[in-house]
């Protein structure tokens, strides 16, 4: 019983930071068919901006649970203005062209941000281990979970939750459901494509910047971290089906708890357990366990 | 014959006749040149790359002046000045493998000095032999190097992980003598499997009654995530655990294990902790038992000795905190190369060739900044060196973290004679071992 309620915990912990990046990736291929592998610069630009602020509020005399204000500002902030400055110069210039092209343009972007985080940032590493400290263990399965990681997990069923109403209650959410579904007709139907695109993709830059900006007090933030993250993404989205929500969130969720099962039971298959699943989801059902239904055109 | 031709002729035989006449040895050289490999980006850089590169670039300056204490207060390499290019060992083996291509063919090195990543040094080994060129590895611990196959121009300055673990058995054995069973976490490379390997072959010898875990954990390294790593030893019955985890992994698996209350759940033996401990500070929980891979950082930060003490005053006002393991690991290769030189120099009777140089460095016996380092194993190629442990304890007063119960372990009592593998060593009960 305590060993299955820790993989629990641990893969739900695991699942819910990879589920808000992924989540991020997912909405801008869904939308924007661009296969955006800078996300992984937008995880690792959140996570330095939160640890910095972090360190600053600190000195500045705030206590450790108030220094949790540093995540939300973080994301916020690197995801518009470094959103906003991607999509305004390089994005748009590759609506539409060949996915070969998307990804190595997207790869090189990724390149120079990881080299402009040790230009503003260094390459000494940050820790930011405040807020982890202002929450209290607690108690599951006989052994102690921090806190701070029952939150985490909490924030990514209310993200979630909210991208969920986001994209099936509001009128937003219809407009950018009828461009997934044939962005042509949406243009014919008069949406204004660019502007939808433009803030989906600013949407998906707070997303990738959220889940490094929470991760940053549990690791400690150094330069090349981005990678890690943005290949698992990939797997992710992968196993749930690209574009897809629920697929980000089952993936994940799968990813989560087979690696916890790993490494609880069978620590010399971690490494491989998630690569493995995703060829097997490869295998059988190459676009995914929940891709989106496409239009067939006539 | 013409009067042009003639004169060509004549000047080509003046030429060769001065080639002839002129001595066997190299002409002496106003510069040496070092590529120095270390971290200088990602999560090793902090903890490992930059100090090390700081010890590294100290020492040179104070070699180039001649203020290095004696008896190493003469100027350069033989007398040459040493001319150092930096290099960022980050990138995977792959880069690092063009990286020194580049330093030995292009830039044309005189030698290559550094690499902390047991990945780098396996990679590299069999290049340097390709090329022909002398490399001294700094920091890196996989004792396959010099046992797989033996090496012309290879060196390595410090002991190898080996040392690191048998250290560390005869230390919990000393200090957690109630220990009844153990288990690990160690990275899932050449260092984290050779260490584990180590360590739970030298308990079978040193604490035959204590039980291994079946589960011990291996996670990638750079993870920098063991949230569940952290709770599968929390569920393991073990008391003890070891791991041989260093730089930003090693920081963050303290970070995330000190709030789940581990440290005062398990006993832990931390054989890299030492390396860290001064970033860390107050966060490196008291009561757990460090090393710094040999007589380094702050295992000897007190060694009242010349060298020693030059060396923890000059660093500490340079860079403004206290020399880690690295900054002394660096420094000693840097050391023993300028040591090599003027010993060859003197032996030649004129600035010394690479293979002279190489010819001093083997088998060389030298007082380092902190303890002696005799170059042993591998047919004098890898070195070895005392060993120390201690146990965490901040000092309030201070405001500093301290050691308390440090023991110092022989050479000779933790590395495997020049006849053995480290391996076989200790699986045949490390016979004639001088503990």
């Amino acid at each position: 019983m305590n060993l299955a309620l820790t993989i629990l915990v641990e893969g739900l912990g695991y699942a819910s930071y990879l589920f808000i990046v992924s989540l991020g990736l997912t909405i801008i291929f869904g939308v924007l068919k661009i296969l955006n592998v800078a996300h992984g610069a937008f995880y690792a630009w959140g996570a330095y901006s939160c640890a910095f602020l972090i360190g600053e509020l600190s000195t500045m005399g705030v206590s450790d649970l108030g220094t949790m204000i540093a995540i939300p500002i973080a994301a916020l902030v690197v995801g518009v203005v470094l959103g906003s400055a991607i999509e305004r110069t390089i994005i748009r210039n590759l609506y539409g062209r060949d996915e070969v092209i998307i990804v190595l343009a997207t790869f090189g972007l990724f390149l120079v941000l990881e080299d402009v985080i040790l230009l503003v940032f260094g390459v000494d590493p940050y820790f930011a281990f405040q807020p982890t400290l202002a929450m209290p263990g607690v108690q599951i399965g006989g052994i102690y979970q921090d806190g701070y990681k029952l939150t985490m997990i909490a924030l990514s069923l209310v993200v979630g939750l909210i991208s969920w109403i986001v994209l099936n209650r509001t009128h937003w959410g219809k407009l950018v459901s009828a461009i997934i579904f044939d962005s042509e007709l949406a243009v014919a139907m008069g949406v204004n494509v660019r502007r939808v695109f433009y803030v989906v993709f600013v949407a998906g830059a707070v997303l990738g910047a959220l889940g490094g900006a929470y991760i940053a007090p549990t690791i400690s933030v150094s330069p090349g971290f981005g990678v890690e993250v943005i290949v698992l993404s990939f797997a992710v989205v992968v196993i749930g089906g690209m574009g897809s929500i629920g697929g980000a969130a089952i993936g994940a969720l799968m990813v989560g708890l087979l690696r916890a099962y790993a490494v609880l039971q069978w620590p010399e298959i971690e490494l491989f357990v998630v690569y493995a699943v995703m060829a097997a989801v490869l295998i059988f059902r190459p676009e995914g366990l929940f891709a989106p239904a496409k239009a067939r055109k006539i | 014959m013409k009067p042009m031709r003639y004169a060509g002729v004549v000047g080509a035989g003046l030429a060769a006749a001065f080639a002839l006449s002129a001595p066997a040895s190299v002409a002496a050289k106003d510069t040496v040149s070092l590529g120095i490999v270390a971290f200088l980006s990602g999560p090793a850089a902090g903890p490992y790359g930059v100090p090390g590169r700081n010890g590294a670039e100290m020492v040179i300056e104070a070699i180039n002046k001649g203020t290095l204490p004696a008896p190493y207060d003469t100027k350069g390499f033989a007398g040459a000045t040493v001319e150092a290019e930096y290099i960022d060992e980050s990138g995977g083996n792959t880069k690092q493998v063009s990286e020194y291509r580049n330093l030995v063919q292009k830039r044309e090195v005189d030698a290559v000095v550094g690499y902390v990543s047991s990945g780098s040094c396996a990679a590299i080994a069999p290049v340097a032999e390709e090329l022909q060129k002398l490399t001294v590895m700094a920091v890196c611990g996989t004792p396959r190097i010099f046992e797989e196959a033996p090496r012309e121009y290879v060196f390595r300055t410090m002991s190898h992980a080996t040392a690191d673990n048998i250290a560390a058995a005869h230390y919990v054995k000393e200090m957690m003598p109630d220990v009844k069973s153990y288990t690990g976490i160690n990275q899932n490379y050449a260092w984290g499997q050779d260490s584990w390997r180590d360590f739970s072959l030298a308990m079978t010898d040193v604490m035959p009654d204590a039980k291994v875990s079946d589960k011990p954990q291996f996670p990638k390294i750079f993870a920098g995530q063991y949230g569940s790593e952290i709770s599968a030893l929390s569920l393991d019955d073990a008391e003890l655990v070891h791991s041989s985890f260093w730089g930003g992994d090693f920081e963050a698996f303290i970070l995330q294990a000190t709030p789940r209350g581990f440290f005062q759940q398990k006993k832990v033996v931390l054989t890299v902790g030492g390396v860290s401990a001064y970033r860390l500070g107050k966060r490196l929980p008291d009561g757990v038992a460090i090393g710094s891979r040999g007589p380094y950082g702050i295992l000897v930060r007190d060694r009242d000795t010349p060298l020693n003490t030059w060396f923890v005053e000059t660093y500490k006002e340079a860079y403004g905190e206290y020399p880690s393991g690295a900054a002394y690991q660096y420094a000693q290769a840097i050391l023993a190369t300028k040591i090599a030189y003027d010993k060859a120099a003197e032996a030649a009777g004129s600035f010394p060739d690479e293979k002279q140089v190489r010819d001093a460095l083997t088998g060389l016996e030298f007082e380092s900044f902190a303890a002696p380092v005799k170059m042993a194993l591998g047919n004098g190629h890898q070195a070895i060196t005392e060993h120390m442990y201690g146990i965490v304890q901040w000092n309030e007063d201070a405001g500093e973290l301290g050691l308390r119960d440090v023991k110092v372990y022989p050479a000779e009592c933790v590395m495997p004679p020049a006849d053995k593998t480290s391996v076989e060593w200790i699986e045949a009960g490390m016979p004639g071992a001088k503990c």
